[in-house]
């Protein structure tokens, strides 16, 4: 049995979906930004909602993802996506309206318009990639960066005299009345990758079902940033991201 | 005694050699090419075939998307 | 006013031009709901809270489906208006200067993302925190564009409650005519001020369909085989976006060509002419009562759109003029286009009160013959 047997139509388990077109995504090598894309795509694509979903990008590193899944977007300044959301969603309540934002625009320039969706429970799903690191503008600190930590702008370590302490924003997201989905999940293995599918799509309905905000957390590598190969990111995600931000569900009120 | 057997496609071209393929698959399929793709970034390909199961783990941890699944049963 | 009398107005006076007694701001939240806004995106600042405050009470929501929201800040505000009018909906927010400031940069990204949201300035007194009695002192921050790159946004300026009311449905028109940002620059007087107004009619808002068709380039959701839509600012590569802002330059030429409005009073067989707009061309008009009682010859020239400036009809103006004096509530900001306009032809002087302080017909006219005589 040779490889040509069994390349066909009929013995297809895996390709990229559809709504991730073809343009080769800027993203470095290995980032978590393109798993996080896939499932955005075929989240979309599997709910049938690629005629109603509208994105709205954010600065950083995800600025562009509006040229790589294949629906409608609206790019947002730094941190005002939720408002933006909000404006979107308000006028046709029926889309399938999302943020897609990075640490420093969901945490840090818009910390307030973040929990204010949130709180006021507009039927939107904010998606947060949190790598600790600001990517794009070349590796400063984040308010989510770690305690000793290194970045650009903390490079003998993040020190809480100096630069105060991160922000646990999914354990504000869950004590809000408005929102009903909060999740922390992450995209390094199979195992994570199919668990954060599910709560994604968990979030996508309850949005469409009138349920309330949702704030799914993609904790997240930035290989480039923190200086490490793709697969030592990982590594090194594992050992001192997820004990600081673990995952799981922290609120889920969904089936209410 | 059937068991499966799978075939992966990789799309060079998008392909950045970030090598997380490579650490996912449990079956040795893939590996550096040696070589540069057009937009300068080395690449993997499938130096072993003949050992892909079809588990997907490949294409699932690529966040390029660059590979295509196939799996079919086989009698052996 | 008594709840029944409230309801009552919102969609009552089609046709019979009723004329009915409120303020400004009143009259912009209710003229709001009759021109079919899909939503109003606001927070409160004094002197214009009676705007949302209105709208709360009257619950549009209920009746046309007009989405009204308390954003968390300016900030928000102008987002949430970007957002709605990036999905091709008739989407505004008002505040006061402060607020305003803030929101220049939300401005200046429907300036490049070419959108038609609408917002209101009921101008207070500055700089920064400032006073809460009323100026003029946003003219540069309305015309000169108070957020970074070349953009202008389209300035009406209304000096009655009637144009308060009016001007909505104008603003609305001309931004999605053009795919522009268009404000009306108020201030604390129109603002405040109660006057007789007959309400614009009803119109319903648009359907879905009806905007899906007239605004192709607003993300709806994209259908199939269609491209899909990005409401954005930004383009990396230099040579696409000098052709992106050369074109808004070409967008803003027409608007001048086109898009002027002004109204004079008395010009003809003046000797002076004052140049005001808002509220300090209500004041004009007694200033020019006044003079001409004294035998003087004035007249009076209001702009209503600022930007676009109706700089020729000024020059023309000024021909065989003695002086033109420009009375605004400001330290000197329209009299710097207005002595662009003139080139040096004719004396151009200024009048203006600071800090709050709204100047006397007296002080105007005597300013003029002190100044110019």
């Amino acid at each position: 049995m040779e490889a040509k047997d069994i390349i066909s139509a009929e013995n297809l388990v895996y390709k990229k979906p559809t709504l991730l077109n073809d343009n080769n995504m800027h993203y470095c090598p290995g980032c978590s930004h393109g798993v996080v894309h896939k499932l955005v795509a075929e989240v979309i694509e599997e709910m049938g909602m690629e005629e109603k979903a509208i994105g709205v990008s954010p600065v950083g590193c995800a600025v562009f993802a509006y040229n790589y899944i294949d629906i409608d977007w609206q790019e947002a300044a730094h941190g005002r996506a939720p408002a933006i959301a909000t404006g979107i969603k308000r006028m046709w309540p029926d889309r399938l309206v999302f943020t897609y934002q990075g640490d420093g625009d969901l945490a840090c320039i818009g910390t307030c318009e973040t929990i204010h969706a949130l709180n006021r429970g507009e039927n939107i799903v904010i998606i947060f990639v949190n790598n600790a690191i600001y990517g794009m503008t070349g590796g400063q600190m984040a308010p989510t960066t770690l305690i000793g930590q290194k970045t650009s702008t903390c490079p003998y370590g993040r020190d809480p005299q100096l630069h105060g302490y991160p922000l646990k924003m999914a354990d504000i997201a869950a004590g809000l009345e408005g929102t009903c989905y909060v999740t922390r999940q992450s995209v390094e293995s199979v195992a994570s990758i199919l668990k954060a599918k599910k709560a994604l799509k968990k979030a996508f309905q309850a949005s469409m079902d009138g349920k309330g905000s949702s704030l799914v957390e993609f904790v997240s590598t930035c290989n480039s940033g923190w200086k490490l190969t793709p697969s030592k990111a990982n590594e090194w995600m594992k050992e001192n991201m997820f004990p600081f931000y673990p995952k799981g569900d922290l609120k889920d009120t969904t089936e209410k | 005694m059937a068991k499966m057997k799978g075939a992966i496609v990789i799309d060079t071209t998008r392909c950045k050699g970030c090598v997380l393929c490579v650490e996912a698959c449990p079956q040795k399929v893939i590996a550096l090419a040696g070589k540069v793709n057009v937009h300068g970034y080395p690449y993997v390909e499938a130096v072993k075939q003949e050992n892909c199961i079809g588990c997907a783990s490949c294409g699932i941890v690529c966040p390029d998307g660059c590979i295509t699944v196939y799996r079919k049963r086989v009698e052996e | 006013m008594a709840e029944g009398k409230v309801n009552d107005l919102s969609l009552a006076n089609e046709g019979t031009k009723e004329v009915v007694l409120m303020k400004g701001n009143e009259a912009i939240a209710r003229a709001a709901i009759r021109c079919g806004v899909d939503g109003y995106f606001g927070y409160p600042i004094t002197p214009q809270s009676e705007v949302i405050e209105t709208l709360a009470e009257l619950k549009p929501w209920e009746t046309t489906g007009m989405q009204v929201v308390q954003a968390e800040s300016e900030l928000a505000s102008i987002y949430m208006v970007y957002g709605a009018a990036g999905a091709g909906k008739r989407a505004m927010t008002s505040s006061s200067s402060p607020g305003v400031a803030l929101m220049q940069e939300g401005i200046t990204y429907m300036a490049g993302a070419e959108l038609p949201g609408v917002f209101v300035n009921v101008q207070r007194g500055g700089p920064g925190l400032g006073t809460i009695q009323p100026s003029q002192g946003d003219y540069f921050q309305a015309t000169r564009g108070g957020g970074n790159g070349d953009y202008n946004v389209i300035v009406l300026a209304p000096a009655s409650v009637q144009e308060m009311a009016d001007f909505v449905d104008l603003a609305f028109e001309l931004a999605f005519k053009y795919r522009n940002p268009a404000m009306i620059l108020s201030d604390g007087v129109i603002g405040q001020m109660m006057e007789k107004v007959v309400l614009p009619p009803y119109k319903p808002r648009r359907t879905d369909e009806e905007i899906i068709r007239d605004c192709p380039w607003a993300s709806t959701g994209k259908k199939k085989g269609q491209t899909r839509r990005v409401i954005t600012s930004l383009e990396l590569k230099p040579e696409e976006m000098e052709k992106r802002n050369l074109a808004l330059q070409e967008k803003y030429r027409k608007i001048k060509d086109n898009e002027v409005r002004f109204e004079t009073q008395q010009c003809d067989d003046a000797d002076y002419v004052i140049v005001a707009f808002g509220s300090a061309a209500r004041i004009g008009e007694k200033a020019i009562e006044i003079a001409r009682e004294e035998g003087l010859k004035v007249g009076l020239f209001r702009p209503i759109t600022l930007w676009p400036f109706p700089e020729k009809e000024i020059a023309a103006l000024a021909k065989g003029k003695k002086g033109i004096l420009v009375a605004e509530i400001n330290a000197g900001q329209m009299v710097q286009d207005v002595r662009l306009a003139i080139n040096g032809a004719v004396p151009v002087e200024q009048f203006g009160r600071l800090g709050g302080i709204v100047p006397e017909p007296e002080e105007i006219v005597n300013a003029l013959k002190t100044k110019l005589m």
